[in-house]
């Protein structure tokens, strides 16, 4: 059996990446439960914010500027997706707009490798993140145990922004009825164009706060969607309460199988959520019947 | 789990096609007299052998293409890319005739038996499935009469069923199971590189002395044929050849990004050494968050089977004191005793704008080189003759000193270096990375051909 410290390292270890997972999750989850679209080019969005803040903290050596310009350009990419191509695909169905955003994934991907090439590149922790910090018996790094700071934090935003804000209050009205929204003289169409663009920039940050802690490589985006993916549905789908609560189950399953034996870790993640749709399909925060 | 499933699928490829090559056989009956008689001539031409392969469609013209099934995307794919350069240089040398490649290949005039080589390339992705498929593409459509490139094992051994059963030759890049040419060996399929065995017989017995004897071990293997019989063949030579004993074994998916919980497993092992069975993406994410969890502070590191590629990822600062095995270091160039070490070395700078190869780079590059040396002494690009050249166990001078393949299991008799990082202050230039502290012989490190249990199939 694993010793007390060892199970205490991995729960927080599993909280950690947990967070982190939910943030990195939250993007796919902002778009699909306020459009219903669900975005494959989630991952793509992701590589190309860790990208940018590779290349932008590269040559400022400002992490904070980093994260900044990664996220702004993701959000410029997801507002230029929008308006040009998925807009048109809202009316779709699921399968076609599963289709476009998975192409523009490919797209997005190839640009960063044709960039950056395919070699793996390596973020250093900014400053205040260099080093290691004890807890107990567990040695962490520094920036690990800040992120779970920075995940909450930004989550939490996120969810202000999403349930106590007028405009937040707009989009999920505007999914549930848009043509009655419409009727009350409110713009659903730029309320969408917001929440997608919303939904990608949140992605490209989650890369560049993602980048120190991985190695970068254009083709971590696929592995981030089905990451994310898992997260969602078992937390349930276009819930974003749920996101975190998928996100949190996940990284301590992972955690937690690995202490035992790591061959398993992934494939417990799959029975979990494999257990997640028989029992309960629409996730475990998610409402039923919701479109 | 992918790897096993996606071989499966690689065996089913074949019957299809052979199906449709039946079919087109009956098309080509019904049409009747002109095609017949069209390929009987060339057929006459090239010495009245029944047709296998591609063979005689594929040397009809003046060009003769060879397929590369590289990764170019995927965990790998840094190690790809640097063997699509290798077999580019090989090609472009064996087309002009340059000294360079008449080491390995001395018959060799211009071109392969005077026709022009011609390169097709794809992705394969890492996955065996992708890998078939694109091998396919090359022997239907571009009549390959050479299926060449791979750095995964799963990779290696599904490409090496394939093209076994389509008789033509595959030379495999990078592969470091001992499957490859042990249990899944296969008539058409050759190794040019070094593996499991060789490395681990050789490290071990080095790192003992090295870092002293019955030390711990922890293990970071990646969940395929390679990790599983990689980390074994290590385990059993440093248990016999220094006591150590393995405290902690964390197997995971190939390609995995977050190895905190493996790490942490680790730290509370009591191990003193880490032994990195992870290559490529997977090797570059391990250790870059292991020295962030301070395991690097307290654990020596070996990678018994390493790509060249880690330190340009990782940096000096985090790959000093590393102990490890790869196919071919640059400044093997320095040392007088490797003459075509430093004309490889030389060519590929000239040819890549001064970047230094990397080992899969070297490993693709020989790889060509004796496939066409064997294409030259058979005198014919018929497979069942290439095949059996390439057996005769006929000694080149490769990069790295002498070359030949053996020919009871197709493991190639290739010498290598054990490297150790060197400390920041030490290097001499941006890529001076490690320092070279055994040239291996391979032929002393290869196993009984008995032991891995390889049974060759028909040539025909």
């Amino acid at each position: 059996m694993p010793s007390l410290s060892l199970f205490l390292s991995q729960m927080f270890n599993g909280l950690t990446a947990g967070l982190l997972l939910a943030l990195i999750s939250a993007g796919l989850t902002i778009i699909y439960g306020t459009l219903g679209v669900v975005n494959f080019a989630h991952g793509a969005l992701f590589v190309v914010g860790a990208y940018v803040g590779y290349a932008v903290y590269g040559t400022t050596q400002s992490f904070v500027l980093a994260v900044a310009v990664g996220a702004l350009v993701a959000l410029v990419v997801g507002l230029i997706l929008e308006r040009g191509l998925v807009r048109l695909f809202y009316d779709r169905p699921p399968e076609d707009q599963i289709l476009v955003t998975f192409g523009v994934a490919i797209i997005l991907v190839e640009i960063m490798r044709g960039i950056f090439g395919g070699v793996n590149l390596s973020v250093p922790s900014p400053e205040w993140g260099a080093g290691i910090v004890h807890l107990g018996s567990l040695i962490y790094p520094k920036y690990r145990f800040e992120t779970l700071f920075i995940s909450a934090g930004t989550l939490l935003v996120l969810y202000l922004l999403l349930y106590r804000t007028k405009i937040g209050l707009i989009v999920r009205a505007g999914i549930e009825d848009s043509l009655m929204v419409s009727m009350l003289g409110i713009n659903v169409k730029r309320a969408f164009f917001i929440v997608f663009g919303l939904g990608a920039m949140v992605a490209g940050y989650a890369g560049t706060i993602d980048a120190p802690i991985v190695t970068l490589q254009p083709d971590m985006g696929f592995r981030v969607l089905i990451d994310s993916f898992v997260v969602v549905v078992i937390g349930g789908i276009g819930s974003f309460q749920g996101a975190i609560v998928g996100g949190i189950i996940a990284g301590e399953i992972l955690s937690l199988t690995a202490m035992f034996d790591p061959s398993y870790s992934q494939v417990m993640l799959f029975v979990a959520m494999a257990l997640v749709l028989i029992f309960r399909p629409q996730g475990i925060m998610g409402v039923e019947g919701r479109e | 789990m992918n790897e096993r499933k996606n071989k499966g699928d690689a065996v089913d490829q074949p019957r299809r096609l052979v199906l449709k090559g039946l079919a087109g056989a009956m098309g080509a009956a019904a049409v009747g007299v002109p095609i017949l008689s069209g390929m009987s001539f060339s057929a006459v031409a090239q010495g009245a052998k029944a047709p296998i392969g591609n063979y005689p469609a594929g040397v009809s013209g003046n060009t003769v293409v060879a397929g590369l099934t590289v990764d170019l995307t995927g965990p790998y794919s840094a190690q790809g890319e640097e063997e699509r350069n290798g077999y580019e240089l090989a090609a472009e040398q064996l087309n002009s005739g340059a000294a360079q490649i008449r080491r390995i290949s001395p018959l060799t005039k211009k071109g392969v038996l005077g026709k022009t080589l011609k390169l097709q390339a794809g992705d394969s992705e890492t996955k065996p499935n992708s890998a078939v498929q694109l091998a396919t593409r090359f022997i239907t459509n571009d009549k390959a009469m050479l299926v060449a490139g791979s750095t995964s094992s799963a990779v290696a051994i599904a490409l090496e069923n394939y093209c076994n059963r389509e008789r033509t030759p595959y030379m495999v890049a990078i592969s470091g199971s001992t499957e490859t040419t042990g249990e899944k060996c296969q008539r058409y399929g050759f190794r040019p590189c070094w593996y499991a065995y060789m490395a681990c017989k050789a490290l071990a017995p080095v790192v003992a002395k090295e870092l002293g004897k019955n030390r711990k071990a922890a293990y970071l293997i990646p969940d395929y044929t390679y990790g599983h019989t990689t980390a074994k063949q290590f385990k059993d030579f440093s248990a016999k050849d220094g006591g150590w004993t393995s405290v902690s074994e964390q197997v995971h998916p190939l390609g995995a990004t977050d190895y905190s919980s493996y790490l942490i497993n680790i730290a509370n092992s009591g191990a003193d050494t880490l032994v990195v069975i992870d290559y490529g993406a997977d090797s570059v994410n391990s250790i870059k968050q292991a020295k962030e969890f301070g395991i690097l502070a307290k654990m020596k590191v070996v990678v018994p089977y390493m790509s060249s590629y880690l330190a340009n990822s990782l940096g000096a600062e985090t790959m000093q004191g590393v102990y490890a095995t790869t196919n071919f270091w640059w400044t093997m160039a320095e040392d007088p005793k490797y003459p075509g070490a430093k004309e490889f070395v030389d060519a590929y700078m000239k040819k890549f704008g001064g970047k230094r190869p990397q080992d899969s780079a070297f490993v693709a590059y020989l790889g060509m080189a004796l496939w066409a040396d064997g294409v030259e002494r058979a005198g014919s690009f018929y497979p069942p003759e290439v095949v059996k050249a390439l057996e005769a166990g006929v000694k080149r001078e490769g990069p790295t000193g002498q070359v030949w393949f053996r020919g009871g299991d197709h493991q190639a008799a290739v010498n290598f270096p054990i490297v150790r990082g060197k400390k920041p202050a030490d290097m001499r230039n941006k890529d001076d990375f490690f320092e070279v502290i055994e040239v291996v012989n391979g032929e002393s490190v290869l196993p009984p051909l008995e032991l891995f249990g390889c049974k060759l199939g028909e040539y025909v």
